[in-house]
């Protein structure tokens, strides 16, 4: 064997790619809430007195927090990713990162990783099934997780790549997701994550009436938009709602013979079962959600694993999202120039993030928000939200439990659903009307400092998240 | 225009909230068996303050009391009555003199209140075998009834078999309700269809409701609410032959002719007085005009 | 009307709020733990005031845990609890 990769531990690879005070480390979220491998891996670094680096992470999760310890010990300094859930958030809001947090874009994270703008020295991949080699793969092992398309292009294009799996198998491993010809080292542990928190068994659809009702009214509003004919593209994200829209849209493409091209993004079983009755012809698969759709790309050629910029990279020559039809996404906040905030939450705390949300927007012909007009009392229409994650053009209609309001600038979509006698009202008048039944909320404190950037597909700086002041 | 009608647990805000946005003509506000008894008062004070204060968006509203045989009933109709609501949805009527019971009630609060009499309409709810037997007697026991109810489930059990999707095993008392109604001259509506999953037997059970002659049906899923409101209103065709029915006539009316006919085939009184029910419905529903927009 | 007995109505529910008056010497003390705080505090804690002024109580310790309820669902579970902490 001309050259040995498996190293012993994670602190002899992590010395072999020559880390050192202020480089930057990636890591992907494939392994969701279940993740131990950027845990261990920030250990070790601290554990070697290694500072000053950055953490490019396509998302953060709440099993990460100890993070924030890195990060008060002056370890980590920086922070790039797409998405960070409730509990990482609200230290980040509180203020413990001096410089802010770049959030991008699923798209948007490796067309900058790929033009160089954010680059990365050492990547650390976990991977549920690898070889000696390095050849890796999501859809085997007691730690499946499905595709790790997020991961691809870090492995592409970071200096040094560093595989960390559970599960070594015999060279060569020719179902590989990524190949040998990108990675430097090889480190076996016991265990990259938590199955438990890896994937959920089923993702199941919402029994919330109120839910059910919005799903009733989007698949009718993505039936009469004029798109939902053969050759369909769909996409939605795994909140309850949305996959009760799915469900309800397979019922209609079924009993209507409506046979789609391709479904995309967050894969659940939902999706694999449109796949399954004849609804899309391919799965274009970037992440997996459920146990189901693990093993539907394990199995079913159809199935496609995709990589990140294949998704959504805007500076790719073309990407899945730029061939869609119909998005599904959720919202914590709309203002009535039709502007989306998925990273805050109603005091203004980062609990989330744009994900695939402005990039799916972008591209699809027919954008759709899908949210009650009110949570806990809080009003999702708002005459400016908080944070703008998807700018208000990408949007075309918003479907509520109490009407359908549909930006103005899409007027042929106002024609089709007026016409097919949907509820549609004008976003001003919702607003008004939820207030009425809410009550007009106060505002709310906002900090004096800029706790994070939230930077465009392309690049640019979209809006910025101050902090929330202590109590 | 009373197509659906949408059962809302009386002790639960989330779904209280909602109601108004749940595309239902009328919401029923139970207070009987979705209410456990120790929250009865707790129930009835929640429903008091949401129909006060909540816009229900031209939902009429229908509270459902409990039984007159319990001893919530009068406390139900005290707290709820100033309220104003449309109907009072009376569970377990098994006779004339169950009606005749709640009326007197009834009519005692209005006076007391200050309101009209018969204000507050009654809708007996019919689920005992005795009950189905007295419909009659009961949809024609006092003016303030305005309506009569088929609720299967307690019916079924009752009878001693098994509610079915088919339901063979009401079609007896279905047939019954839809006489005894028409004979009175109230409405008449129809047990709601349980199983929340099943979307083509909702439709079926909707269709098969209608064509028996119910005003419309019940529901304790809004997710059927659309597919009952689709089945139980006009047609597009309907009301376009409603619209050319009543110009056949003004046309006839105007050259001074007695006979009128449409398509060839006579156009009569009953087929006068369904066209205007059809254009009424169709004013309602807010699409009346725009088919006799499209035509002239 | 007298507070003479503790008493709770409502439930942690989302859309709902939990209520718990018990008797008190001198005055209306009133605890409020709320989602909406920021948004909608001061709002419910006039509320609450205004009910219980309507309600005749003077005197009682009203604790409420509120899951983002509209007003009208606060002031029919301080209403119940009010009612059910007078006896009988």
């Amino acid at each position: 064997m001309k050259n040995h990769k498996v190293v012993a531990s994670l602190e002899e690879a992590i010395r072999l790619s020559g880390l050192k005070d202020g480089m930057t480390v990636s890591f992907h979220h494939h392994l969701r809430n279940g993740d131990h491998v950027l845990n261990m891996v920030m250990e070790a670094i601290a554990q070697m007195g290694i500072h000053d680096l950055t953490v490019n992470a396509s998302s953060l999760f709440d099993i990460h927090a100890p993070l924030l310890r890195h990060i008060e010990n002056g370890v980590v300094t920086h922070l790039k990713t797409n998405y960070m859930s409730g509990g990482i958030g609200r230290a980040i809001s509180a203020g413990i990162l001096a410089d802010p947090v770049e959030f991008r874009t699923h798209g948007g994270r490796p067309s900058d990783i790929e033009l160089g703008r954010t680059p990365i020295d050492v990547a650390f991949i976990a991977a549920p099934t690898a070889d000696p080699m390095g050849n890796c793969t999501g859809k085997y092992g007691k730690s499946a997780c499905g595709s790790l398309g997020y991961a691809i292009p870090d492995a592409m294009n970071a200096k040094k790549v560093v595989v960390v799996t559970d599960n070594l198998a015999a060279y060569p491993l020719t179902d590989w997701s990524i190949p040998e010809i990108y990675v430097d080292y090889v480190v076996a542990v016991d265990a990259i994550g938590d199955p438990a928190g890896i994937v959920s068994g089923t993702t199941r659809i919402t029994r919330d009436p109120v839910g059910l009702v919005m799903a009733d009214r989007a698949a009718q509003v993505i039936r009469h938009s004029g798109l939902l004919k053969d050759g369909f593209s769909f996409q939605t994200g795994a909140g309850g709602a949305s996959l009760a829209a799915a469900k309800y849209l397979r019922d209609i493409m079924l009993r209507e013979k409506i046979h789609g091209s391709f479904g995309s993004g967050g894969i659940t079983g939902y999706l694999v079962d449109m796949l399954n009755d004849g609804c899309f012809e391919a799965l274009m698969d970037v992440q997996c959600f459920d146990l189901k759709a693990v093993e539907s790309i394990r199995t079913n050629p159809r199935h496609h694993e995709i990589s990140a910029s294949h998704y959504a990279s805007p500076s790719a020559r073309s990407a899945v999202v730029d061939s869609l039809d119909v998005v599904i996404l959720g919202a914590t906040e709309i203002d009535t120039d039709f502007n989306v905030n998925v990273h805050t939450d109603s005091n203004g705390s980062i609990m989330g993030g744009s994900g695939g949300h402005s990039d799916t927007a972008a591209g699809a012909k027919l954008s759709m928000i899908i949210a009650p007009m009110f949570r806990a009392r809080l009003p999702i229409i708002t005459d400016r939200v908080k944070c703008i994650s998807t700018p208000g053009r990408d949007i075309d209609v918003l479907v509520t439990q109490g009407g359908i309001a549909v930006n103005p600038k899409n007027q042929e979509l106002l024609l089709r659903l007026k016409d097919a006698g949907l509820p549609v009202v004008d976003i001003h008048d919702l607003k008004e009307m939820v207030e009425r039944t809410t009550g007009t909320p106060a505002p709310v404190r906002e900090g004096g400092r800029v706790v994070a950037n939230v930077i465009y597909r392309d690049g640019t700086l979209l809006d910025t998240i101050r902090s929330v002041p202590a109590k | 225009m009373r197509r659906s009608m949408l059962f809302i647990p009386g002790n639960t805000p989330n779904l209280l909230i909602n109601g108004g946005f749940l595309g239902a003509d009328a919401l029923i506000f139970d207070l009987e068996d979705a209410v456990s008894p120790d929250e009865k008062d707790a129930a009835r004070i929640l429903v008091r303050n949401i129909m006060k204060f909540m816009d229900l968006r031209g939902c009429e509203t229908i509270v459902r009391i409990n039984s007159i045989d319990t001893d919530y009933w009068k406390a139900d109709l005290e707290q709820i009555l100033p309220q104003k609501p449309r109907w009072i949805m009376l569970p377990k009527t098994g006779c004339a003199a169950d009606v005749l019971t709640a009326d007197a009630e009834i009519s005692r609060l209005e006076q007391r209140l200050g309101m009209e009499p018969n204000t507050v309409r009654l809708m007996p709810l019919i689920e005992t075998a005795l009950g189905v037997e007295n419909a009659f007697a009961i949809a024609s026991a006092s003016k303030r009834v305005g309506a009569i109810f088929l609720g299967a489930e307690d019916l079924t059990a009752d009878l001693r078999c098994k509610r079915t999707k088919g339901g063979a095993e009401i079609d007896y008392a279905r047939s019954r309700m839809v006489m005894a109604a028409r004979a009175a001259e109230v409405d008449v509506y129809d047990t709601p269809f349980t199983d929340v999953n099943d979307d083509e037997g909702i439709r079926a059970d909707a269709e098969y409701a209608k064509s028996l002659g119910f005003t419309g049906k019940a529901s304790i899923s809004p997710r059927h609410v659309g597919v009952i409101n689709e089945v139980f209103s006009p047609s597009r065709k309907d009301i376009e032959y409603a619209y050319e029915v009543m110009d056949a006539i003004r046309q006839a009316h105007e050259q001074g002719r007695g006979a009128i006919a449409l398509h060839g085939k006579m156009i009569d009184a009953p087929i006068v007085a369904r066209a205007r029910q059809t254009i009424a419905m169709a004013e309602e529903m807010g699409v009346g005009k725009a088919v006799q927009h499209e035509e002239s | 009307m007298e507070i003479i007995k503790r008493a709770i109505a409502g439930t942690l529910e989302s859309s709902d709020a939990y209520v718990e008056i018990e008797p008190n010497a001198q005055g209306i003390r009133c605890e409020l733990e709320s989602v909406v705080e920021q948004q909608f505090g001061d709002n419910i804690r006039g509320l609450v005031e205004e009910i219980l002024a309507g309600c005749g109580v003077k005197n009682a310790k009203i604790h409420i845990i509120d899951r983002g309820a509209l007003e009208c669902v606060i002031r029919a579970r301080v209403e119940a609890a009010v009612m059910r902490g007078k006896g009988e």
